[in-house]
């Protein structure tokens, strides 16, 4: 028959590109990558041309000028004698440190709001509910000013703890006092809390690039080896516990190994506090936490716990009942059930949204701007970029810093998420 | 085949991307509309009253050009911009002219690749504190909080003042003037720096303007004028001589009321020329022979600008001083318009 030779020839022909199923695909993903490839280096060869029409050069020299501008919260020495590189440093950090109090604020909140939504207590369970839909529903920037507002606006201002000769003479209080023993005072710009301070500090070390602390950096140590040597005693008597069936009595040895070292070291460093006291306009002495860190911390973990909340109930949901029937039926009391057998299997669930949550969260301190905190996106995004012109150059900056930060996060988080995943054994 | 002329193509619209903004007179000529960058709101430079419409001082240059290049006040769009936002904003072309209270710099005019034309204003960054503070000069502020507008020139010259002097301050970092009052009437800082003027204009709003006093001290020289794009003189030279031809008709006594009779009836040669009754100046520039005229006629001069909009006996009340014309003991001086 006719039909019967003819027979697909083994030639290629050009047409088979298209109408062939076995090279159609590629067909298709090599032109979709030579489109991409374009589109590429049609916004680079625009990038290029447009400054070369304005006369700019792509240039990062500037990040080693004077910077010139003062910044309100420094976590680093900063003066306005420093660099743009250093104000950018000041920034990040300042972006940071909003991120991980933010992080740990949502964490443990969302945790409690998330376990509580599920409460047969109705009340409770009404009222968590209220709390996530009202803070998932509303813009974060609207939460962020809202908090900042109520800081600023409701708080007294410096001037009202202010105690004159006459008020003194008429027996009056100053119209505001501070709180926890007159040692933390809350005005309308920020709250002023005590310093530590060190009468035989150890000084700093010089690394050339930057400057340790070295008293910080011993206490940490300190700490950070008591709380080592205490995990041995624990796993000591574990380990005799499970031999012999006798606990021995470590709470003692704990809380002597804990704390005793540090205090110890703090005793011989000569600590001490330094309380904020009222000098001129402002309070001087202390530390002064600015509303705008404040305002943006709260808010943001508000706001990221009312998602992580819903992460939470959803691992918890995912968890089958049986679980929960099981663990009553060994005699587990509800508080034990949840921390014992429903949380930890729920983490694997709750682990790899939790991530993106805290990306969510450190990306979303950008927002500072609205309140005045200069963080990253305030200094070399705003500052820096505003007083030097380089707007190319600090964004793109700005966008590879932020993309860093959420990397490192997130893999931080995925080994954290690969330790707790079911062990295939 | 088709690859090529897509290259060619894309190529073609590269390169009109890239010189989109080369001629901005006829860009502004073809639209029939000026795109003024204009402040986010400062009574009396440049602020939206209370119906919508544009008022003030920098506004009423914006509406001098658009009268003499489109032969009407009315046809100006104004794009508010933030501290921030005005230079991207103008470079971007996403505006023509920017005239927004801004002071012309060594940076500015060289890396940022900005041209400031001319200084309608001859400003210095001031401070504002409240009267019961106590204070009367600006170096009691030792330890003081401090409202700033960030991306201004005055961010960098408190730095300067407050280290000169030797004293500290905690700066509180606002993204604009409506901010920083805001945060100023708070008492969420003790002082607000920024140009005198702009003290001025803000002081005007507040509901308790008698409570507040600008210090004595000047910390700088701000002069504000139109800034214009690097690279397009002509359009640079438009917007410069609009200005000197409102300097050049208050130094002529020639205001908004009597310009039309003036140009019938004067003999003074310079009034001749400005007001495009001889010579061809006007289309020299591109513009309308009479175009100069149309735009004293519809704004009046600088000095019928300045007594409107922020002189004396208005709320903003300020006096002439350095902005007085050079036959007065000012420094506003036009070259000779021949």
């Amino acid at each position: 028959m006719a039909m019967a030779t003819d027979v697909p020839k083994d030639s290629f022909r050009l047409s088979m590109l298209i109408y062939d199923t076995r090279y159609r695909s590629y067909t298709i993903q090599i032109v979709v990558l030579i489109l991409f490839a374009m589109a590429v280096a049609w916004l680079l060869n625009n990038t290029v041309q447009n400054l070369a029409v304005r006369g700019k050069q792509f240039d990062y020299s500037f990040l080693w000028q004077r910077a010139g501008y003062d910044i309100g919260q420094q976590l680093i020495p900063y003066t306005n004698d420093s660099t743009h590189f250093r104000a950018l440093l000041v920034g990040l950090l300042n972006t940071l440190v909003v991120a991980f109090w933010g992080c740990i604020f949502a964490t443990i909140l969302g945790v409690i709001v998330g376990v509580l939504r599920l409460s047969n207590n109705w009340l409770i369970g009404r009222l968590m509910t209220i709390y996530v839909e009202i803070f998932r529903n509303v813009p974060l920037l609207l939460w962020i000013l809202l908090s900042y507002v109520i800081l600023s606006e409701t708080t007294p201002q410096p001037r009202d703890f202010r105690v004159t000769d006459e008020m003194a003479a008429a027996g009056e209080e100053p119209a505001a006092s501070m709180m926890l023993f007159d040692t933390v005072a809350v005005t309308n710009r920020g709250t002023n809390i005590p310093a530590p301070l060190f009468d035989r500090g150890l000084g700093t070390l010089d690394l050339g690039f930057m400057t340790l602390n070295l008293t910080f950096w011993a206490i940490l140590a300190v700490i950070a080896g008591s709380i080592w040597v205490n995990r041995r005693i624990l796993a000591s008597a574990r380990a005799q516990q499970e031999a012999t069936g006798d606990r021995p009595v470590t709470w003692w040895k704990s809380i002597l190994v804990l704390f005793a070292p540090t205090i110890l070291l703090l005793v011989a460093l000569g600590f001490h506090l330094e309380i904020p006291e009222l000098r001129g306009f402002n309070f001087a002495g202390g530390i002064l936490v600015a509303h705008s860190f404040t305002a943006l911390t709260i808010a943001l973990s508000l706001y990221t716990a009312a998602f992580i909340a819903e992460i939470v109930r959803a691992g918890i949901l995912a968890i089958s009942r049986g679980q929960t029937e099981a663990a009553f039926a060994l005699g587990l009391r509800p508080n034990r059930t949840m921390s014992l057998i429903i949380l930890p299997q729920a983490l694997r669930v709750i682990i790899p949204p939790l991530i993106s949550q805290y990306l969510n969260l450190t990306k979303n301190t950008s927002l500072g701007i609205a309140v005045s905190y200069l963080d990253l996106r305030g200094t070399l995004g705003g500052i820096s970029l505003n007083q030097t012109g380089r707007e190319l150059e600090c964004m793109l900056l700005m966008m590879l810093i932020y993309l860093s930060i959420s990397l490192i996060i997130s893999s931080l988080m995925n080994l954290y998420n690969k330790s707790v995943q079911l062990k295939a054994r | 085949m088709k690859k090529t002329v897509f290259f060619g193509a894309l190529a073609a619209t590269t390169l009109l991307a890239g010189l989109a903004s080369a001629g901005t007179l006829d860009d502004v000529k073809a639209r029939g509309e000026l795109i003024c960058g204009s402040n986010t709101g400062l009574t009396g430079f440049g602020a939206p009253d209370a119906s919508g419409n544009w008022a003030g001082f920098d506004v009423d240059l914006c509406r001098a050009i658009a009268a003499a290049v489109l032969g009407d006040a009315t046809k100006v769009k104004f794009v508010p911009t933030t501290g921030e936002t005005r230079f991207t904003a103008l470079q971007s072309g996403e505006v023509d002219v920017l005239i927004r209270n801004s002071t012309w710099t060594a940076t500015r005019d060289s890396e940022l690749s900005l041209d400031f034309v001319a200084v309608n204003y001859y400003d210095g960054q001031g401070f504002m504190v409240k009267k019961d503070l106590g204070v009367s000069s600006a170096k009691e502020l030792d330890g003081a909080t401090v409202c700033i507008q960030t991306g201004t020139t005055t961010e960098l010259n408190l730095a300067d003042f407050f280290k000169q002097n030797n004293i500290s301050y905690q700066p509180v970092t606002v993204g604009d003037d409506s901010e920083a009052q805001r945060q100023y009437l708070a008492g969420a800082c003790d002082a607000y720096t920024t140009d005198a003027s702009g003290l001025a204009a803000s002081r005007a709003t507040m509901p308790d303007a008698e409570n507040h006093i600008i210090l004595p001290e000047i910390i700088s020289k701000e002069p504000l004028g139109p800034v214009v794009r690097h690279g397009d003189s002509q359009w640079g030279d438009v917007v410069r001589w609009t200005y000197y031809a409102l300097l050049i008709a208050e130094e002529k006594g020639v205001t908004s009321a009597n310009v039309n009779e003036v140009a019938t009836s004067t003999t003074d040669e310079e009034v001749k020329r400005l007001l495009g009754v001889s010579g061809d100046f006007g289309a020299k520039f591109g513009i309308d022979n009479a175009g100069f005229k149309t735009a004293i006629a519809a704004v009046g001069n600088y000095g019928e600008i300045y007594a409107r909009n922020i002189g004396e006996g208005t709320t903003i009340n300020l006096a002439r001083g350095l902005n007085a014309l050079w036959t007065q003991g000012g420094l506003q001086y036009a070259p000779p318009f021949r």
